[in-house]
């Protein structure tokens, strides 16, 4: 698919990294040649450099045979701008990053029907949302929804005292009595698919698949402890603590916002009567234990300085405070921040590149390919695919046990007529089911793939 | 330094020059020429076993590249292509002295055509088909080849191409640089195959269409007659003329012909600049040389069309020209044919880009503090591309000057030994005097093959790649 991407700043380089990978043809538009030049030499991709309004520059982008449109410009308005011209140059699918909340209320239902947009993008809600998630199942540092939610794959990092620990998956499945499926572990910075025989041991990364509604209780006879989020503190009243805030007081939570700058503190003050505001330096700790940093059930570091969130994140842990959730936008500083111990790390930008190429990938869909939706898991080395199975599917009828599935991969989960079954060796994929994969270390394009 | 993506590319090339020698091979067969076929499989035998072995013993872990293994898988490639691609010629004995095959494949695959053979008719049909051969492998160029056919060579085959690709600022036509290389051989076959039509239907016999077709689309200038083309028909020479002028010309602007976007094409400044040079050339050879209008006029186009694409074919001995007609082609043989065509020399771009320059400056004296873009092809040009361009422009000079200076111990006069180091490092072919169209680079010591092979590799390759590859700080640990 040919699909143009105008602005290449963090989220613009995430979005083109993630479609690239996936294999489709990229037209960076971007006005800087700075930029330009600096993302030309790693991906396989054509730049342009020039306005992505502007007529010309996304003539010579080649609009007028793209299947795709994505404006992530720093500013809301070129960004609108730009998806109106597109749309009228004919690219059936734009998506548009709008994150001003003024723009982000009733208006933006108006905008999008009178321009045609198919999707438009709000990282700092998006990030709000996926954070709200967590709270919702302290336990889990992920949570990935499938089949609009029918199925959820949740990943937690198992503790030193939990139950399972030193169990194989088998001896647990009896103990638990419940159906579930360990589908994917992460140890150091190997992946593995487990059998029946893997024994797990602390500091696994672990992705677990069941029944939505049976979750609470399956963590639970697990001996994976879940305190219920109450209170929940967050540092920097940026967009995203304000979409958080907003959630949390909805679902009855009690929020406390610390932020140094006054200016804002008296505007989400206004916005939200009834969270705490405090403006004080949350990077001093004598401040946020006056502020009760010891009680509280969560800890969220939202500003807009990475170093910063990862730092006073850890000081929260060291307190003990039950979940710390930091937001860190660099991928690398990701990676430092799980070696410090923070296990929980939200990246609005990859949340924003995941939904893109999750939007490519349905719109493939359309034109051909069976991959319904794609998740990535455990920071990229897995993924999970949701597949179609058509009619003229090779492997109908055959138990799963007797299928020879190709190493690193695994039937995570049917749906059928719209109910979740949690695969077991005597179930068969039928046609008109939807079926989860999960698959390590290679791409699927096909379900058939997965045979050996 | 990735060694192991390095060599592993090197065997993939090695591959497939050793497939690529099918065509060969086949020509052999049908002339029922049994001692090159013999040559031509030993090679491949060689090449298969060594391509084999690269492939399967060094696989990267991490297909990245950056700029510097760009540059060196590039510079390596060519030479060892040419040092393979001569083994034919000496195992068959036709070509006996490694140094001279070697020349004569540097020559093909660097599209210069300039030949150390005395009787360029002697050679078997094989051969002649493998010395042409290289020319339209080398014209659009060997990794770019690759590129085409090998799925997924690196992530990052921009580095290669652009080490690759003469001219400027090299670009990609569509997003994939895989799909740019398909596209761009997909147009240059297209029309090589037109044009061995066009000749087929002149009469030509068909051996002689494809060859020359070869010559023609690589700009390179290997003929299979002592007169080069003069003795075929005013209308395979106005034939061939047409293809060496389109030939010459950004593949680029033809790719925007094919997805009907006009407009760019005929405002391209390039495209009008070297028209021009070429109708002020050839009026001035003509009325410099006139004999009859049609015979003139046919003559002097042929052969500015053939100089400034850097081809090289010959329909009469400029040689004995008179002194202005002679100055024009050393002067259009620097200048080269327009930027990412098949075509070498310093491009019509960089020349126009360096006027303008140099121009800019002058109104810097005047008034000292206005303030001059560079504008060229209706952009602003960079001022980077600007100081690149002055910078190749020098060392262009001081390398075309070092070479004529190594081989200045020959016992030639300085018109013989000057045009020879403009002809290889442009990659034209024939010189004037003692290296003229009618004669050959025989005469010369092996010394001096190996430093106008050189040239000819450095006039190809842009200069930078094989310095690059030959620094040793490229190779060490820093």
């Amino acid at each position: 698919m040919k699909i143009i991407v105008v602005g290449c700043g963090k989220v613009g380089t995430a979005i083109v990294s993630s479609l690239v990978g996936e294999g489709h043809d990229v037209v960076v538009v971007d006005n800087s040649p700075q930029a330009i030049t600096e993302i030309r030499d790693v991906y396989d991709i054509m730049c342009i450099c020039g306005n992505g309004a502007n007529f010309d520059t996304l003539v010579e982008a080649g609009a007028d045979s793209a299947d795709m449109f994505v404006s992530v410009t720093g500013s809301d308005e070129l960004n609108m701008l730009s998806c109106i011209i597109a749309r009228r140059m004919g690219i059936e699918h734009t998506v548009c990053r709008v994150r001003n909340p003024e723009y982000n209320d009733k208006s933006l239902n108006f905008f999008r029907q009178q321009i045609d947009l198919s999707l438009t993008i709000n990282p700092e809600f998006l990030t709000a949302q996926e954070i709200f998630n967590i709270l919702k199942l302290p336990a889990a540092v992920n949570i990935e929804t499938f089949s609009r939610g029918a199925f959820e794959l949740v990943e937690l990092i198992l503790k030193q005292d939990t139950q399972i620990v030193g169990m194989s998956l088998a001896q647990i499945k009896k103990q638990v009595a419940q159906s579930f499926l360990v589908c994917v572990v992460q140890r150091g910075d190997e992946v593995i698919i487990p059998d029946g025989k893997f024994v797990l041991e602390a500091g696994d990364r672990i992705g677990i698949t069941a029944p939505k509604s049976e979750f609470q209780s399956l963590l639970k006879k697990m001996g994976i402890v879940q305190k219920h989020t109450r209170n929940v503190m967050i540092l920097g009243a940026s967009t995203t603590a304000f979409y958080l805030a907003k959630m949390l007081i909805a679902g009855g939570n009690g929020v406390k916002i610390i932020d140094k700058n006054r200016e804002t503190c008296l505007k989400v003050a206004d916005l939200l009567p009834q969270a705490t505001v405090i403006n004080s330096d949350g990077s001093y700790q004598e401040v946020l234990l006056e502020e009760g940093l010891s009680s509280t059930d969560a800890f969220l570091s939202l500003t807009g300085l990475d170093e910063q969130n990862i730092i006073i994140s850890c000081y929260a842990s060291s307190q003990n405070v039950p979940k710390v959730i930091a937001k860190v936008n660099r991928a690398e500083l990701t990676v430092m921040a799980e070696k410090l111990g923070l296990d929980c790390v939200v990246s609005p930008k990859n949340t924003v590149s995941d939904v893109i190429s999750r939007y490519a990938r349905a719109l493939q869909n359309s034109m051909g390919s069976n991959v319904e939706t794609l998740y990535k898991l455990m920071d990229g080395k897995a993924e999970a695919l949701e597949f179609n199975v058509q009619s003229d599917f090779k492997y109908q009828h055959i138990l799963l046990k007797d299928l020879e599935l190709r190493p690193n991969i695994l039937i995570a989960g049917i749906i059928r007529k719209r109910k979740p079954i949690i695969p077991k060796g005597d179930d068969e994929i039928l046609a008109g089911d939807k079926v989860i994969v999960i698959a390590a270390g290679q791409s699927l394009n096909d379900l058939s793939d997965i045979m050996r | 330094m990735n060694f192991k993506m390095v060599f592993n590319t090197i065997g993939k090339v090695c591959n497939i020059e050793a497939i690529l020698m099918i065509l060969p091979v086949i020509t052999c067969l049908i002339y029922r020429e049994w001692s090159s076929l013999f040559a031509f499989l030993i090679t491949m035998a060689i090449l298969l076993a060594l391509g084999t072995f690269l492939t399967l013993c060094l696989r990267p872990k991490d297909h990245i590249i950056f700029a510097k293994e760009g540059f060196t898988i590039v510079a390596l490639v060519w030479l060892l292509v040419s040092a393979f691609g001569a083994l034919p010629f000496v195992i068959s004995g036709f070509i006996p002295s490694f140094v001279d095959a070697f020349f004569e494949t540097v020559s093909g695959f660097t599209t210069t055509g300039a030949s150390i053979l005395d009787d360029v008719e002697a050679l078997s049909h094989g051969m002649l088909f493998w010395r042409s051969f290289t020319h339209f492998i080398g014209g659009m160029g060997f990794l770019v080849f690759v590129m085409a056919v090998i799925p997924n060579l690196s992530d990052r085959s921009i580095h290669i191409m652009r080490a690759e690709m003469p001219g400027p600022v090299v670009g990609k036509i569509v997003p994939k640089a895989k799909d740019t290389a398909k596209i761009l051989y997909l147009i240059y076959i297209v029309m090589t195959a037109l044009e061995f039509v066009l000749l087929a239907l002149g009469n030509m016999p068909i051996f002689d269409s494809i060859v020359l077709s070869f010559g023609t689309a690589g700009t390179g200038g290997f003929g299979i007659k002592a007169d080069s083309i003069a003795s075929y028909s005013p209308y395979c020479q106005w034939v061939i003329a047409v293809f060496m002028i389109l030939f010459g010309i950004n593949f680029n602007l033809y790719y925007l012909l094919l997805i009907k976007r006009f407009k760019p094409v005929f405002k391209s400044s390039e495209l009008h600049c070297y028209f021009a040079v070429i109708a002020v050339a050839s009026a001035a050879i003509a009325i410099n040389t006139f004999k009859t209008l049609s015979l003139s006029i046919r003559e002097s186009v042929f052969q500015v069309a053939s100089i400034i694409t850097t081809t090289g074919y010959s329909t009469v001995d400029f040689d004995k020209w008179p002194v202005l007609s002679k100055s024009v082609i050393l002067v259009l043989m620097m200048l080269g044919a327009c930027a990412g065509s098949t075509g070498g020399g310093l491009k019509v771009s960089r020349a126009a880009i360096l006027i303008k320059t140099a121009r800019r400056e002058f109104k810097k004296l005047i008034h000292p503090h206005a303030i001059n873009n560079v504008r060229f092809e209706d952009k602003t040009v960079e001022e980077e591309t600007t100081a690149g361009i002055a910078t190749y422009f020098g060392l262009y000079m001081v390398c075309i000057l070092a070479v004529f200076l190594l081989i200045s111990f020959e016992p030639f006069d300085i018109e013989t030994n000057l045009s020879a180091a403009i002809s290889c490092f442009n990659n034209i072919g024939p010189g004037l005097a003692k290296v003229g169209p009618s004669m050959s680079y025989s005469a010369y010591s092996n010394f001096t093959k190996l430093v106008l092979s050189a040239a000819m590799l450095l006039g190809r390759l842009e200069i930078y790649p094989l310095i690059i590859a030959f620094t040793p700080s490229t190779w060490l640990r820093k």
